[in-house]
């Protein structure tokens, strides 16, 4: 009997290549981790492959390095794979020609994903693979999740045999993150498809000093070209042999394959031909036309390097009279995409050669369709097949947007719907973490695994880290769903969270006489009254049924805080009918055991205690015959947000994205800046308020702040005229601002509620000691009050930065953020730091971020975090690529320098036009603190004063570098996966240029993005993901190799141990003429920690002596003095102890006592030494004429 | 000097006990317990409480952030089954065991009825020779009698001694209205013994911070008296074995509690304060008072000054209270 299982597109494939390989090379890059991660947890519980032997799993510093293991394991012999996609496939590439070159069996499995052009996008579509079509890889494309799980294995044969190397690939998230119930293989099916012989024989082959030889050899035009040429034999052979594994799969498994897979009418005369996830969804459409009579069809390509060009011209129907070909990838400037330009030519050279049943050359035509995973549906292929039949189809077309720029596109009727009746559709509106997917994932299990249907499910994410909403899509039915396409009608719709109600039309996808479950707090009689206007509207129009209940009270009444995932799942259950009530009861909390019985008996009670309590306060509400409500949506931006923002942003921010059209767009990816202060989210249930009798204006709670949300201003009294009446305001308590006013203000609706700010604030109230300076309190109530507040408190003037003392917090932090109400997780320990950043450099900044964290909640639509002060002066951001951040910020510096000094030569050559005191000062000009900034930019703006109208060539270019004689602040930005592994050759190089550049490393010792991956950062000890077992080696000392160079500034910070330190860091950083490198300690949700916590545990750690504070300064020399200093108070507490309080740590003493006790003892090792280390150094006589110095 | 005593069942060759503290947490104390002469040690109590809270902050600590976004569905990989209950006490009973012979006693503070029987089956299989019931419960509820507070600690004893058959000690607190009653109701309940007096954390201020203190102060040679009064009173009324605990510090306590009727005396702040090695030193020492004083046995001078056996028993009675005061007046 066959294994059905449900599970997802990435473990379905990472299973099959894992019991056919000895050694995984792996890196992580969305969304292909899970495979490596799944490879690295079986090898850590001892799994075995097909030969009963674990396999060895090994993380490396970038996909190039990878790559670059996989080749060595080939050559040496053993099973190997890999995994990656986009970018990652890139660094790959010159492997993969050697590897190619070398006719080397292997499989690189690729959730193909868009790679980065105008903008980086997670999501999928072909241009990663394409990129590599030229490598010598075979290439095998599946559509689904089943056939992603048995191409894994027929690649792994047909590369045995053929010595061509295969990527298989299957598209980003549509097939890697989609859930679907399916036929598992034995591992008796795979041993029988995998030929030992065919493994000895690459054993064979390898490099071995009992059989010498020689690989890799350096060749000359003699004979290049002719020893290039002599694979050709086994690029001829290797589709035979590839349809050779496909039929034997069929006889072994039952699943029949071709190179080429022909859907339709027998006598079509249109088709399509495509690849990946699309052809699914294309195939559901072809046999609905089919149905009604249409002759039509579709050509799936699963092979498509090397391509079979006979075989393919002979799976046309012989009535083939027009062709639409559609390739995921856009190549600009190309005669048409490589899909389409293969079918051509194939049927170029098939007539002529007089291969299959064609008789004329087919009209064919070329399409462009699904990049980033933007949705293919039935309808978009009806609507190619329609542009098929008219009189002059249009050519190189897009299929899916409205591009009203080049009039490409093609026109589609959305309203086309190939849904059956007999699937049950069922959407599911969520919070992020409130658990909504994970009780989708586990239904989508019990129906695909305890009853006879078909199940799917596919998840849709948005693109903040905090309260994001996440969207579920499941489907149920009793025949295979080929529907690779998100829900447009559903019969059921749940929304888990009332607040969407505010903003979203949950219903716009609510199919006639569907069910919407509705979470509320209101009860079933009054709940009605609650509903915006759109809402009632849809349910009374679609005839809808309303249910409600309060699962947030029942959440709590059992115990469960805020999971309100079992109790919504039982509501489901209940409703959707797909089981009876007792049984989905039963299942329920059958799967409840099994997820949460290693957790401990409580969490399994609590849950089953929830399901109990669920159906009893699950209540019909009677839909009345019309909607009633003055409730309105509302608006996705704020009503004095601008133009673009109102028009192009706006609709992003409500979920209507799709609809924009390509002029929306700029063509080269820019977008402007501090948009984010348009968004108003109203996410924090609480919010701090202020008490200004207890505040000893420390600014500690402005500092921590991850979204600026807290700011404060001093300034004279007379501008307090016409503020609101709550409007809080004190005395100063600074001696510098007496006789002035202090406010301190949160923006209440761009607060995520994190609390950090109270967990920080050092104040208490004398009379009531639970108090501090600042308390957190219910959100709604102060909502108004405060947002009049907040747009009073904007318009209060900004203290000249010229009077700021910039390295003490109480008054540096009145500078204002030029970064606000990023994406980042709530309490996130990276931002505080680039917020710090902000303030005092960021009107001159130029950044250049690195892939990760900070580049996404840095700068992924809609939010724009970085914004500007009131003269227009803001930080200029840009993300390259993930390995290259270091040399892409050299390459602003350098830049810079150039139009400096250019400017300071045309200066100089019309000094007599400009006047020597104009020109002496812009040259001369002392720019080492705000005044001599300030005075530089009305130098410059009297210098443009003097050239504006000037007519001289020279006056012009003079004029547009003008504005780089003020000093450029160049920062580099990214975290520890950029800077200690894949980014660190680059880093290393950079910082021994000389130049003037300023990294700041956010270390949260691990890969945050891509959900926790150990990195050499990570610290020994800690549970990672590739670390399943605790980090067996410490944290490299990245700070300790840039201060060997003896000319870099480096401090190692903690802002949550001692902020005023990080201010100092900071301040010293960006001073100093030469390259600087900050680590700065930041606090994560990957650290297993309560987020509340992250300034304590910041604390914690540098008690602990885990994190030494440190500044190394090169100038220190020239006064004798000894650069480093140690800024780190011996350790006062026990590293266990520490370690413990720390959830990644104390996982591994909760699973692996035993391995635990051994890591955790080295640990504290690890910090004694290294203490005794940096005393030393720190202490050590210092002769400062021997050592270098920046500029020597 | 034979210091043989039975202590609820058990024959220990003495009345020392190291008590539950951080000390009997280690293997290597436990054994330099052995080498050092105690009878037999407690180890530290499990927290039902903590080990429940403990699961769910590390639930918590890997659930959130999971399916936040579409990078990042998780953060952590699955490692497998967690300790997450009694498995490390349970495998610290069994070492125990296999590493000393003097018998162990382990500790255990429930939260539920459920969770201490539970918890009392498993610490029973994992080897203890006996379990004291630390009942570390402080009622703060104003609308809570008396009577009701009484009841739990009968019904949390009654429940265990139905679920094992280990013998059973039951921790106190003095604060009960007549501790003489309430010693009699666990008694009759089926308490093994009764190990007289629980001392919990006192709070105190942190001035600087205005914070609340949590600082753990050792008991001194003053807190011994309160044990030693009850113990006195109880001696030959009940059947439980009773054990003296707080301020036991030198042979002269050891000898003071024994007489006042105690059949074992536990320590805990000495050893803490000079090491486990100093379990032998009150042993010599008590030898050699019984030597000196031509004693047969520690047996015999057992309950020689409880109530029952003084001249004046009322001595241990409210109006000798008055009688100190008066008489350090005088002095």
């Amino acid at each position: 009997m066959k294994s059905l299982l449900t599970l997802d597109g990435n473990e379905a494939v990472a299973y099959v290549a894992y019991r056919c390989n000895e050694v995984m090379g792996i890196y992580p890059i969305t969304p292909s981790s899970n495979m490596g991660e799944w490879c690295d947890q079986w090898a850590s519980e001892g799994v075995k492959n097909l030969w009963g032997t674990v396999p060895h799993v090994v993380e490396m510093q970038s996909e190039g390095g990878a790559a670059g293991a996989v080749h060595g394991a080939l050559q040496t012999g053993a099973l190997t794979c890999t995994f990656t996609a986009s970018q990652g496939l890139l660094l790959k590439i010159p492997n993969m020609f050697k590897i190619a070159g070398e006719l080397t069996p292997t499989v690189f499995h690729i959730s193909a994903r868009a790679l980065a052009t105008h903008a980086l996008s997670i999501f999928g579509d072909h241009s990663d693979v394409m990129a590599a079509r030229s490598t010598g890889f075979g290439m095998l494309s599946s559509a689904s999740v089943q056939e992603a799980h048995d191409f894994a294995l027929i690649a792994q044969a047909a590369t045995l045999k053929a010595r061509v190397p295969f990527l298989h690939f299957f598209d980003g998230f549509r097939t890697s993150h989609e859930v679907q119930r399916i036929e598992m293989l034995s591992d008796d099916e795979m041993r029988a498809m995998i030929d030992d012989s065919l493994v000895i024989a690459h054993r064979e082959r390898a490099l071995s000093p009992d059989r010498p030889k020689l690989r890799g050899t350096a060749q000359n035009p003699d004979v290049f070209f002719q020893a290039r040429e002599a694979c050709n034999p086994f690029y001829t052979a290797c589709p035979d042999i590839t349809q050779q594994a496909m039929d034997q799969f069929a006889e072994v498994v039952g699943r029949r394959y071709s190179l080429f897979d022909y859907v339709g009418a027998e006598d079509a005369e249109r088709v399509v031909v495509l690849m990946g996830s699309a052809c699914e969804a294309a195939h559901e459409a072809i046999e609905h036309l089919v149905a009604s009579g249409e002759k039509v069809g579709v050509l799936k390509v699963r092979l498509y390097r090397p391509f079979a060009a006979q075989k393919f011209v002979a799976a046309l129907p012989a009535t083939t009279k027009r062709i639409a070909v559609l390739d995921r990838t856009k190549e600009p400037g190309s005669g048409g995409e490589p899909l389409y330009l293969d079918v051509v030519a194939a049927l170029n050279e098939g007539l002529a050669e007089g291969w299959g049943s064609l008789t004329a050359m087919p009209k064919v035509v070329a399409g462009r369709y699904g990049l980033s995973s933007k949705e293919f549906t039935p309808a978009m292929v009806k609507g190619v097949l329609d542009n098929l039949a008219a009189d002059k189809p249009k050519h190189h077309f897009t299929v899916g947007i409205n591009d009203d720029v080049s009039n490409g596109s093609i026109a589609y009727d959305a309203g086309f719907s190939t849904e059956s009746d007999k699937v049950v559709r069922c959407m599911f509106y969520g919070l992020g973490a409130d658990g909504t997917v994970g009780a989708n994932k586990n239904s989508i299990k019990i129906i695909g695994e305890e009853t006879p249907n078909f199940a799917q499910g596919y998840f849709v994410y948005d693109s903040k880290k905090s309260g994001s909403m996440t969207v579920s899509h499941l489907r149920f039915g009793p025949k295979e769903i080929r529907s690779t396409y998100l829900i447009s009608k559903a019969q059921f719709v749940a929304c888990h969270q009332p607040v969407f109600l505010e903003r979203y039309n949950v219903l716009a996808n609510l199919a006639q006489g569907g069910t919407f479950l509705l979470n509320s707090p209101h009860a079933a009689d009054a709940v009605w009254a609650t509903l915006p206007r759109d809402i009632q509207e849809e349910l009374v129009g679609k005839q809808a049924k309303l249910y409600v209940i309060d699962a947030t009270s029942v959440a709590r009444d059992s115990g469960m805080g805020g999971r309100i995932n079992t109790i919504m799942q039982t509501c489901f259950f209940a409703l959707a009918g797909v089981l009876t009530r007792d049984e989905a009861i039963e299942q329920i909390k059958k799967s409840i055991k099994k997820t949460y019985g290693k957790k401990g008996d409580e969490i399994v009670r609590k849950n089953i205690e929830a399901v109990e309590a669920t159906l009893a306060n699950l209540h019909e509400v009677k839909v009345p015959a019309s909607a009633d409500s003055t409730i309105r949506l509302l608006p996705p931006v704020t009503a004095d947000a601008p133009e673009y923002v109102q028009n192009v942003l706006g609709p992003i921010f409500g979920g209507k994205g799709e609809d924009l059209p390509v002029s929306a767009f700029s063509p080269d990816g820019t977008f402007p800046t501090a948009t984010a202060q348009y968004e108003k989210r109203n996410l924090a249930l609480e919010i701090p308020v202020w008490d200004e009798n207890t505040c000893i204006q420390c600014a500690k709670c402005v500092a921590i702040c991850p979204h600026a949300t807290i700011r404060m201003k001093v300034f004279d009294e007379a501008a307090l005229a016409g503020a609101p009446a709550t409007f809080k305001s004190t005395a100063a308590r600074n001696p510098d601002w007496k006789g002035m006013k202090f406010a301190l203000q949160v923006a209440a609706e761009d607060c995520t509620g994190c609390a950090l700010c109270v967990e920080v604030c050092p104040a208490k109230n004398k009379s009531e000691a639970r108090l501090k300076a600042i308390n957190m309190a219910p959100q709604a109530p102060l909502r108004d009050q405060e947002r009049a507040n907040w747009d009073f408190f904007l318009t209060l003037p900004e203290m000249d930065r010229r009077k700021v003392k910039v390295t003490q917090l109480r008054q540096q932090q009145v500078m204002r953020p030029l970064f606000e109400f990023s994406g980042a997780c709530a309490g996130c320990g990276e931002t505080p730091y680039i917020k710090m950043l902000s303030q005092l450099f960021g009107d001159r900044a130029v950044i250049a971020n690195a892939t990760g964290c900070s580049s996404i909640y840095g700068g992924n639509l809609p939010t724009t975090p970085y914004c500007q002060n009131a003269e227009g002066r803001g930080p200029s951001w840009n993300n390259s690529l993930f390995e290259d951040n270091a040399e892409f910020g050299l390459g602003y510096r350098v830049s810079l320098d150039k139009q400096a000094e250019l400017a300071r030569e045309l200066v100089q050559k019309h000094a007599d036009k400009l006047g020597d005191d104009l020109v002496t000062g812009l040259i001369n000009a002392d720019q080492t603190n705000e005044a001599g900034i300030h005075d530089q930019r009305e130098r410059v703006a009297a210098l443009k004063a003097k050239l504006d109208g000037a007519d001289c060539p020279e006056a012009r270019m003079l004029l547009s570098v003008a504005d780089s004689l003020v000093k450029r602040s160049v920062w580099i930005l990214g975290g520890d996966g950029w800077a200690y592994d894949i980014g660190y050759g680059g880093l290393d190089h950079v910082l021994a240029s000389g130049r003037n550049v300023n990294v700041l490393v956010m270390d949260t010792e691990v890969y945050s993005n891509t959900g926790g991956q150990a990195s050499k950062s990570t610290p020994r000890g800690a549970v990672a993901k590739f670390a399943a077992g605790g980090k067996p080696i410490g944290k490299k000392d990245l700070g300790l190799i840039a201060m060997s160079y003896g000319t870099i500034y480096v401090a190692s910070v903690a802002m949550g141990a001692k902020d005023e330190h990080t201010l100092k860091a900071f301040v010293e950083a960006e001073s100093y003429d030469g390259p600087s490198i900050i680590i700065a300690y930041s606090h994560c949700i990957a650290h297993g920690i309560n987020m509340v916590a992250g300034a304590r545990q910041q604390k914690a750690a540098v008690e602990a002596g885990q994190w030494l504070l440190y500044r190394y300064d090169p100038r220190r020399k020239a006064n004798g003095e000894n650069p480093l200093q140690l800024d780190s108070p011996a350790a006062k507490i026990k590293v266990q102890d520490f370690l413990l309080s720390e959830n990644r740590f104390k996982m591994l003493a909760k699973a692996r006592p035993e391995q635990a006790r051994v890591l955790f003892d080295l640990a504290q090792g690890d910090v004694a030494s290294r203490w005794q280390m940096y005393s030393y150094l720190a202490a050590r006589k210092f002769n400062g004429a021997a050592e270098p110095t920046a500029k020597a | 000097m034979d210091l043989s005593t039975t202590y609820m069942g058990l024959k220990l060759k003495s009345p020392l006990v190291p008590s539950a503290s951080p000390l009997t947490r280690e293997i290597s104390e436990l054994k330099r317990a052995e080498d050092s002469g105690a009878s037999a040690v407690v180890l530290p109590s499990v927290f039902e409480e903590q080990l429940r809270l403990e699961s769910e902050e590390l639930e918590l600590a890997i659930e959130q952030g999971t399916d936040v976004s579409a990078e990042a569905t998780s953060y952590f990989p699955a490692v497998g089954d967690f300790r997450i209950g009694p498995e490390d006490y349970l495998e610290h009973i069994q070492s125990a065991k296999a590493a000393i012979d003097i018998p162990v006693i382990a500790s255990l503070n429930g939260t539920s009825t459920g969770g201490w029987t539970e918890y009392a089956r498993k610490i029973e299989n994992a080897g203890a020779d006996a379990l004291e019931l630390n009942v570390y419960y402080i009622p703060t509820d104003p609308n809570l009698s008396g009577a009701e507070v009484e009841q739990t600690y009968l019904d949390i004893l009654k429940a265990v001694k139905g679920a094992v058959k280990i013998p059973v000690a039951v921790k106190l607190s003095p604060f009960f209205s007549n501790m003489a009653n309430m010693a009699k109701r666990l008694d009759d309940a089926g308490a093994d013994a009764l190990v007289l007096f629980n001392r919990f954390y006192q709070p105190d201020i942190d001035l600087e911070n205005l914070e609340i203190e949590h600082s753990i102060l050792l008991s001194t040679p003053q807190a011994r008296r309160l044990p030693l009064r009850w113990i006195a009173i109880l001696c030959g009324k009940i059947q439980a074995s009773l054990a003296a605990t707080s301020g036991i510090h030198t042979a002269a306590d050891a000898l003071k509690v024994t007489m006042a009727g105690a059949d074992v005396a536990m320590l805990c702040s000495v050893l803490l304060r000079k090491g486990m090695a100093q379990v032998a030193v009150i042993e010599q020492e008590m030898r050699q008072w019984l030597e000196t004083h031509e004693y047969e046995s520690l047996a015999q001078a057992r309950g020689s000054l409880s109530q029952k056996s003084v001249a004046h028993p009322a001595a241990f009675e409210r109006a000798q209270y008055m009688k100190i005061l008066s008489t350090y007046q005088l002095t």
